[in-house]
């Protein structure tokens, strides 16, 4: 087993980034993206997780270089390193050779299936327009074959190349966005929720349809999405973002079989599983911290039932945790000889810490109310931890004779495996 | 112990098709009960007619047909009747961030339907109510909160806002429509198990429309699915997400996404039901057969419902009782 999961060896990687931080400016400069850092395999699915306000998206802008002011890259660096010829710092492009590098090496999927495309424009108009602007030498039949040729490939048939968005559906339009990502052939397509608004089974033929193209062309995919369960389907390795920061990072089952930092413990206890036996789940109590806010120690502190002194003070860095590599204090052996606590091994994520976390000492009553409630029920725990079981119990006889396959109270080994 | 009962509702809507007129039909034909105590959900895509059925619910919509009675007695069309209906059957809609009026505190909102249904008038009690539903609501401390504007609160924050606004009538039946799908996933279990907690505390009978499988089988005894406003299959929840009798629960079931599943091994037989835009109207038989792997020439009447398990009913000709004993049964 190896134990540095980020390491990928040097000319497989198409894009590396690291320490990269955002910063948007304004009265409270607020730090999206903190000190981030990845390398991207070629043809490899990376997944993002986190939730709302964790920097995600922006870490997308950041990444193609489409951050607008007040958002700024406040320091680190993305290289892209092309099959052919010497790595290129994505930092420096500007002008000409910035717009000739978009879109023909690192593309984007844009999140909102209904809101990417123009409404006033044609499907023909909109994906012919990737080529005049970047294959201004293509005569006007030969863009015509090309745009033909792009809505095959992604299973739409040329009639629709008159067609305007509104006259297609949401999976339809989806498909239209992936054909244009994969207009010049790019090395890396960023997709930023790109199958949120859409139905399950149109969303699983959006998945399909990524990964025919992707064994095709070769292409690596940063696919970003607040849904774990998708990502660990579909990701080779996976980066879990909370605050800004990478918090875990490793391979898709690892992540999923063992996962060392408590948020990753608390995302894969919060949606239900389809089949399989019914645990008691409670998701993660509370709300993101304000990152216009200057945090001292860690950002998770406030929903993290595993909280301990230093978490307050120390901001922890990514170090190995098992087979991932987390950032949490619980895996730095220098102030926990004995390891992290065997509940957060058993991957349970119970309820918040005891006492109030510090960030919210100061400054006006925190609008994260619901971040008090997991500390109010963990006062009363008859009530709160007890209450789901005995939903169980109760709905058991309507359910048909089906025995509630609930365990004793706490559940061990998580909803996880 | 209440019960609404739902019979034989349908909602049509007239289109206009350059001059030729057709009929959309919503909802078709869709029965079933609620009972105090018990979470129903209704599963189904974005168009299959979940949301008009919970519109028709809280009287938003005119059903075009169809009944629906509050413990035997039939809902009166006039104004006054339809507040005293509405004091028992109320619902929290999709988005909170367009369900609460931006420019009003919460207490504002709160406030409202306390006065409105005269569950509390002087000024002292109209506080007091407001405060407890706020705790109802794990929203602490109430006397900061409700001086809150929507803005000021986080989704999940805004979703409990709501879910009190529905409790402030005292109501017994509750309509969850896609409660939790605009929230974050880390959230969207509390808001969940919020309902379920109230929902054994104060007694409700529960709607949970979704278009999550998984949650549904989490949160409710009993799964109805719809397809295009018919209901094709229902019956106990883990009967109809471990052994989906229909094919298209079953096509559902096969596209959620499932983190136990090994990657590369999508199902790619499922693929001929690629669905694409279906046209609004039909002529009896199956709605479901242009998609269907299993579809036979029998599909093209109308289908009745089969019984499948106990309570359990599928709409599909593969499951009648003359079938022979070999009901194929296609993962």
């Amino acid at each position: 087993m190896t134990l540095d999961t980020t390491a990928v060896t040097g000319t497989d990687v198409v894009l590396s980034v690291r320490d990269l931080s955002v910063v948007y400016d304004g009265a409270d400069p607020v730090r999206a993206v903190r000190d981030v850092s990845f390398d991207l395999a070629r043809g490899e699915v990376l997944g993002i997780a986190g939730e709302s306000g964790c920097g995600k998206s922006t870490l997308a802008y950041a990444i193609t270089r489409l951050l607008k002011p007040p958002g700024r890259v406040a320091s680190g660096e993305v290289v892209f390193h092309p099959a052919d010829g010497p790595p290129v710092d994505l930092s420096t492009l500007h002008g000409e050779p910035l717009r000739r590098f978009r879109w023909n090496r690192v593309a984007m999927v844009f999140q909102g299936a209904m809101n990417a495309l123009n409404p006033v424009l044609s499907v023909r108009r909109q994906l012919a327009d990737v080529f005049t602007a970047h294959r201004p030498e293509l005569r006007r039949a030969e863009r015509e074959e090309r745009c033909r040729e792009l809505l095959d490939l992604v299973g739409i048939g040329p009639e629709r190349l008159s067609a305007y968005p509104h006259e297609l559906s949401g999976g339809m339009r989806q498909r239209v966005l992936i054909a244009m990502a994969m207009a010049l052939r790019p090395d890396v397509v960023v997709m930023d929720e790109p199958t949120t608004a859409l139905d399950v089974v149109v969303q699983r033929d959006i998945l399909e349809e990524i990964d025919r193209l992707r064994a095709r062309f070769g292409f690596a995919v940063v696919f970003i999405t607040h849904d774990l369960s998708l990502l660990l389907e579909i990701s080779d390795r996976l980066a879990v973002m909370y605050g800004g920061r990478i918090v875990e990072y490793g391979r898709a089952a690892d992540l999923h079989a063992a996962p060392a930092h408590p948020y990753t413990v608390g995302l894969l206890r919060s949606f239900p599983r389809l089949r399989g036996e019914r645990t008691v789940l409670h998701g993660v109590p509370g709300s993101p911290p304000d990152l216009s806010r200057p945090l001292t120690g860690c950002a998770f502190t406030a929903r993290c039932p595993y909280v301990f002194d230093a978490c307050h003070h120390t901001d922890p860095s990514l170090r190995v945790a098992g087979t991932t590599r987390a950032a949490c204090l619980h895996y730095d052996p220098a102030l926990r000889p004995d390891g992290p606590p065997e509940a957060l091994r058993a991957g349970r994520f119970d309820s918040g810490p005891a006492e109030c976390a510090v960030e919210e000492a100061g400054g006006d009553p925190p609008v994260d109310t619901t971040g008090r409630q997991p500390r109010r029920e963990a006062a009363e725990p008859p009530q709160a931890s007890t209450d789901p079981v005995t939903a169980q119990a109760e709905s058991a006889p309507e359910r048909d004779g089906a025995a509630p396959e609930t365990g004793p109270w706490p559940p061990t080994g998580g909803g996880t495996r | 112990m209440t019960t609404l009962t739902v019979s034989q509702l349908s909602k049509h809507f007239p289109l206009r098709d350059g001059r030729r007129r057709r009929t959309l039909r919503a909802v078709d034909g869709v029965s079933f009960e609620l009972r105090s105590g018990q979470t129903v959900a209704l599963v189904g895509e974005s168009g299959s007619g979940k949301s008009t059925i919970a519109r028709m619910l809280v009287r938003l919509t005119r059903p075009t047909t169809g009944e629906i009675r509050l413990d035997g007695i039939p809902v009166a069309a006039d104004r006054r009747a339809v507040r005293r209906y509405r004091r028992d059957v109320q619902m929290v809609f999709q988005d909170p961030f367009g369900s609460l009026n931006p420019a009003h505190t919460v207490e504002y909102h709160l406030r409202r339907p306390l006065r409105l249904h005269g569950v509390a008038r002087s000024a002292g009690d109209v506080r007091a109510a407001v405060h407890d539903l706020l705790a109802r609501v794990n929203l602490t401390p109430a006397d900061q909160v409700a001086r809150r504007l929507p803005h000021e609160l986080s989704g999940g924050q805004r979703q409990r806002v709501a879910i009190a606004r529905a409790l402030a009538p005292r109501p017994r039946i509750l309509l969850a429509d896609e409660p939790v799908s605009m929230l974050d996933v880390s959230i969207r279990l509390e808001i969940l198990n919020l309902i379920d907690r109230l929902k054994r505390e104060e007694e409700l009978a529960v709607l949970y429309v979704t278009h999550d499988l998984a949650t549904a089988r989490y949160f409710a005894s009993s799964i109805m699915v719809l397809y295009r406003g018919q209901v094709v299959e229902s019956g106990p929840a883990d009967e109809v997400i471990l052994r989906p009798a229909h094919p298209y629960t079953q096509l559902l079931a096969s596209a959620a996404p499932d983190p136990g599943r090994p990657r590369s091994s999508t199902p790619g037989g499922m693929r001929a039901l690629r669905g694409g835009q279906q046209t609004a109207t039909d002529s009896g038989g199956c709605l479901f057969r242009d998609r269907c792997p299993a579809a036979m020439r029998v599909c093209h009447t109308e289908v009745p419902e089969f019984p499948v398990g106990a309570g359990h009913m599928a709409r599909c000709w593969l499951h009648r009782p003359d079938a022979g004993q070999l009901p194929p049964q296609p993962r």
